[in-house]
């Protein structure tokens, strides 16, 4: 049915112009709000993309800033003790969740690429940035540091974890030191595994818990090295499976003030910018 | 529906059109930033972690 418009910009009854039978009159009525729904549906679909892929990333920058800039003024006004070390004799120290506690690098992902990872991996927690798994051990420790991050959408710091390669750096800035992890593999197989049997990467069952483990895919073996494991969603836009980078520690730079040291600025120059 | 708001809006075709506008901008932001927001953790599309042992 199609509504015409007079002159006077009042819209006709089209009933008025012809009586059609009341049966051709519903089934009109009927295929007509059906294909008004299936537009709508379409509409409201297209607008999650939109939403899911820059509304998100609008709000998920701006916690990630206030965090960068809450843990800033923190490590700036500092008592000169890293709440990230531990006292002697004492047990890890309980973080507030959402905190900001160490800054990521990766200069294969960029100059920019600088996030703060905040403690805890809830929905809440990751939608500031990437997120440290409470359960897992702290930047530069024997064991396992572990960080998830979204993929697509919440600030997306993950988006490109599929660009590292084998030895590529992952730093971590915390308050007292600079952490260069190297990922794993060999030059040309990143899945290759190393002495203790972990890879450089690997795409594993969602349920795979193990790859937090302080050695990972390893379960009760005893940490020799410090490393750090990433997890991501993969394929993108789904959650079918997680993409896992596995690091190793290699360098630990101490931190003087929050610039950066010399060595590291060396590393974002053999990049090759 | 769509042809009963046509129908039911005050005006020439030009505040018409306005408020058509307007309107879609509300249901949008109505969708943004409350609809989406609250249905989205039950998506299975935006899930990151592994199980971490707590």
């Amino acid at each position: 049915m199609v509504d015409t418009v007079d002159s006077s910009g009042e819209l006709a009854d089209p009933q008025s112009h012809r009586r059609p039978t009341p049966w051709v009159d519903r089934v009109r009525w009927l295929l007509r709000g059906v294909g008004q729904m299936l537009i709508t549906a379409g509409v409201i679909v297209l607008l999650f993309v939109v939403y899911e892929v820059y509304v998100t990333n609008y709000f998920a920058d701006r916690a990630q800033a206030q965090v960068k800039t809450a843990l800033k003024q923190e490590w700036q006004h500092t008592d000169g003790e890293d709440p990230l070390l531990p006292l002697p004799g004492q047990s890890t120290p309980s973080l507030p969740e959402g905190k900001g506690i160490a800054y990521l690098y990766i200069p294969r992902l960029g100059r920019d690429f600088g996030y703060a990872i905040v403690q805890g991996t809830s929905d809440a927690d990751l939608e500031k940035g990437p997120g440290h798994y409470i359960s897992t051990a702290l930047p530069g420790q024997i064991g396992n540091f572990g960080v998830a991050g979204h993929r697509v959408g919440k600030g997306e710091p993950f988006l490109n974890l599929d660009q590292l390669q084998p030895g590529d750096p992952v730093i971590v800035q915390t308050e007292s030191h600079w952490y260069v992890y190297r990922v794993g593999g060999r030059p040309g197989d990143i899945s290759a595994t190393d002495a203790q049997g972990v890879p450089g990467r690997e795409i594993v069952d969602p349920s795979d818990g193990d790859v937090l483990d302080p050695v990972p895919d390893h379960p009760g073996a005893i940490p020799k090295k410090a490393r750090l494991t990433m997890t991501t969603c993969h394929p993108k836009f789904t959650a079918t499976q997680r993409m896992i980078v596995h690091a190793t520690l290699a360098q630990t730079v101490p931190a003087h003030g929050l610039t950066m040291p010399a060595s590291i600025v060396a590393i974002y120059s053999g990049q090759g910018a | 529906m769509y042809v009963w708001i046509w129908r039911h809006l005050p005006g020439n075709l030009g505040i018409k059109l306005a408020q058509v506008l307007v309107l879609f901008l509300a249901v949008t932001a109505l969708l943004f930033f409350v609809i989406f927001p609250w249905i989205e953790p039950h998506l299975p599309i935006s899930q990151v972690t592994v199980p971490g042992e707590k």
